[in-house]
């Protein structure tokens, strides 16, 4: 997939939360399928976004990957090295490697603590002394996230929302990671200040040669800043692909409705094409048999409800781009951005 | 205001909305008109902070009247409504004038049957019995695309999706045939496919039942897709206001010039980096003087004598359109011409 040394290979991985019921004894009565069997690898200094509609287990798929959750199934390969149920002391290491930006960046800064505090923790966790010391590299950071070394001393209160997610990012470089989990990192900021953050990520990833897997619901967003992108529905990936092929030639019917859903700040004279889903996503408890998109899907047949697709690469898609259709989206029928720009490729 | 010919069904006059807080004074909304005819939607678009949200609860009598302090003029089909009333408001509220909020849960009573509250408002206003208001409650959801209405009447909020609870709520808000409705973020907490299911929804009942509509919303996206007309907020101000293929093809504010230029699109090019506003939104407390803009703004030394930091812009309407800036109008097109690099159409 990608040509770059591979940093972190999924296979298989699943997480299944349990739900416990009965009494007066609690027992398993179920399980929330909130991630069923991914693969993907993700490449040294490469971004992969994750995009997906609320419950599709993009965050879960973050928490796995920085192992904040054990998981129930499958691989997770960080370097060769399996980490998939490896304990504390053998995650030591690969903790200080792997960091992780939070969406919330009111509640993941600690009141209480100075933002000198807040980003020279890792540091001191881990026992790391930068030469010069650690106050010397904090103002650094501070720096290099566009905030100014003289805020060391102050407060996550004193900050506005943009800066406080700068702060988030300050501490994620602290320990120089190889992996950086963004798990919504600019959805809840203003609209103005989210271009800021996300400029803030992308030279972070280039200048650092820092991999991303970025996890957003915005599509647009995702677009920016990954180089290649996973669309996940129910636990599963519907396609994966390098970005270019996946916004500009669709081949899961999910991938093309997502893409005509999202309004766009323009005003056409021939309105683009519109996919209107009907309905909701399921419950992940109990998924649909067979492909998991298919009670939303207009071309589902038996065959979709029977047998589930695998994630291939389809016929006429470009290596590196799968999607786990029984019918996929074909070429002669324009895709619904293809139809539209054609100044943007100029 | 595209339609002058027509009289406007609300019509706000330099509404001013003061808040007293610990802190001091907070002037959420400062001089802010706008007009909207019947059948038409207009978009409020600002960040937080813009006062978009305070607008509208004042317009439905919402606001905590202790602490605010309110000039200017809210007309609704000739009666004022800042002079009404709290007993006149009831009786507009729920029935001529209906609201949406954002976050459906929490806008659900957890306690009784979406049925029922959908039902409640329509015996408050029309007095009808308990039958009826169920009878009505069924057609009403059935207008807004649950399916099986007859059984999901008596379901409570939690068993409903969000999507079907933000369905239940524009239910609720319609079911007196309302001539206005307020829908402030109703599809910011919703995934886009439902997200557009809803818009259309919307737009559907707009036309069947011609209801005037004030949508609020961050996303210039939404407003392309649903609005008519388009105000721009920005402080507690209007920056901008025009129809919407006025305000997004050409754009003749800085800040709404700026909002356009650091939205990611699904088709721009991909490379170059995005344009963000520098710094942040203002704190009404303690606005900046002048433009309210200026502190952010990339043309203040294009204006001459510091004009931007020293003297408030006026919004200069003519047809329904303009745009509260220093920046004269010849000189705009050729400045906004290098920042629009982003943008495509």
């Amino acid at each position: 997939m990608s040509n770059a040394e591979t940093l972190l290979d999924v296979s298989g991985l699943t997480k299944h939360f349990p739900i416990k019921g009965g009494f007066p004894i609690p027992r398993t009565v179920g399980a929330v399928r909130a991630v069923d069997g991914l693969d993907f690898t993700v490449g040294a200094g490469e971004s992969l976004g994750l995009v997906g509609e609320s419950g599709c287990g993009k965050s879960t798929t973050g928490r796995l990957i920085t192992r904040l959750l054990e998981p129930t199934g499958g691989k997770i390969l960080y370097k060769g090295q399996d980490i998939t149920h490896a304990k504390r002391k053998g995650l030591a290491p690969i903790r200080s490697e792997i960091q992780m930006i939070f969406q919330d960046p009111y509640a993941s800064l600690n009141p209480r603590q100075t933002v000198g505090k807040i980003i020279s923790g890792p540091m001191e966790i881990n026992g790391i002394n930068p030469a010069g010391g650690r106050e010397k590299r904090v103002r650094e950071l501070l720096e290099i996230v566009g905030l100014n070394p003289e805020h060391y001393n102050r407060f996550p209160h004193e900050f506005s929302g943009g800066q406080r997610q700068r702060i988030g990012v300050a501490r994620a470089l602290a320990l120089e990671p190889k992996l950086i989990v963004a798990d919504e990192p600019v959805s809840a900021l203003d609209v103005s200040i989210q271009a800021q953050v996300v400029n803030l990520l992308q030279k972070v990833q280039k200048e650092l040669g820092i991999a991303f897997v970025f996890i957003a619901h915005d599509l647009a967003v995702v677009r920016h800043f990954s180089q290649r992108v996973a669309v996940m529905y129910l636990g599963k990936i519907m396609e994966i692909a390098d970005r270019d092929d996946l916004y500009d030639n669709p081949r899961h019917p999910y991938t093309r409705a997502l893409l005509s859903a999202v309004p766009e700040a323009t005003v056409e004279d021939t309105p683009r094409e519109r996919i209107r889903l009907v309905g909701d996503v399921p419950s992940p408890i109990n998924p649909p048999s067979g492909c998991r998109f298919r009670t939303r899907c207009w071309k589902a047949t038996e065959k979709c409800a029977s047998e589930a697709p695998p994630l291939v690469q389809v016929e006429g898609n470009k290596a590196g781009h799968l999607t786990a259709c029984h019918y996929p989206e074909t070429d002669d029928v324009p895709s619904p951005r293809l139809t539209k720009s054609p100044q943007a490729a100029a | 205001m595209t339609s002058t010919e027509q009289q406007p069904f609300l019509s706000v006059r330099d509404l001013k909305v003061h808040f007293s807080t610990e802190d001091g004074i907070v002037k959420a909304v400062d001089g802010l008109s706008f007009d909207i005819a019947k059948g038409k939607t207009l978009g409020i678009v600002g960040e937080s902070g813009s006062g978009k949200s305070v607008t509208n609860l004042t317009i439905l009598g919402l606001h905590d009247r202790d602490r605010t302090a309110i000039e200017g003029e809210i007309v609704l089909d000739g009666k004022d409504l800042l002079t009404s009333t709290e007993r006149e408001l009831e009786r507009l509220r729920g029935n001529k004038m209906a609201m949406i909020f954002q976050d459906a849960l929490a806008s659900l009573s957890p306690y009784h049957t979406i049925g029922k509250q959908i039902g409640e408002t329509y015996r408050k206003h029309t007095g009808a019995s308990k039958k009826e208001a169920r009878e009505r409650s069924i057609e009403m959801l059935r207008r807004v695309g649950i399916p099986q209405p007859e059984m999901r009447v008596d379901d409570y909020p939690h068993q409903f999706s969000g999507g079907m609870r933000q369905r239940a709520m524009i239910a609720m808000a319609l079911v007196c045939d309302p001539e206005l409705l307020i829908a402030d973020e109703p599809t910011t907490a919703l995934d886009v496919t439902v997200q557009a299911q809803i818009m259309d929804l919307l737009k559907d009942l707009q036309q069947e039942f011609g209801t005037a509509i004030v949508f609020i919303t961050h996303d210039l996206g939404v407003i392309a897709d649903i609005a008519d007309d388009v105000l721009v907020m920005y402080g507690g101000r209007c920056v901008e206001r025009g129809t919407k293929e006025e305000v997004l093809r050409d754009p003749q504010h800085p800040y709404t010039l700026g909002l356009m230029s650091s939205m990611p699109s699904l088709d721009g090019p991909v490379d170059v980096p995005l344009q963000p506003i520098p710094g942040s939104p203002p704190s009404l407390l303690n606005p900046p003087t002048g433009c309210r803009f200026h502190p952010r703004c990339a043309f203040v030394d294009k204006v001459a004598g510091g004009l931007c930091s020293s003297e408030r812009p006026l919004l200069e309407v003519a047809d329904g359109r303009g745009s509260a800036c220093h920046l004269p109008k010849e000189q705009r097109k050729e400045l906004f011409a290098d920042l629009a690099v982003i943008r495509h159409n």
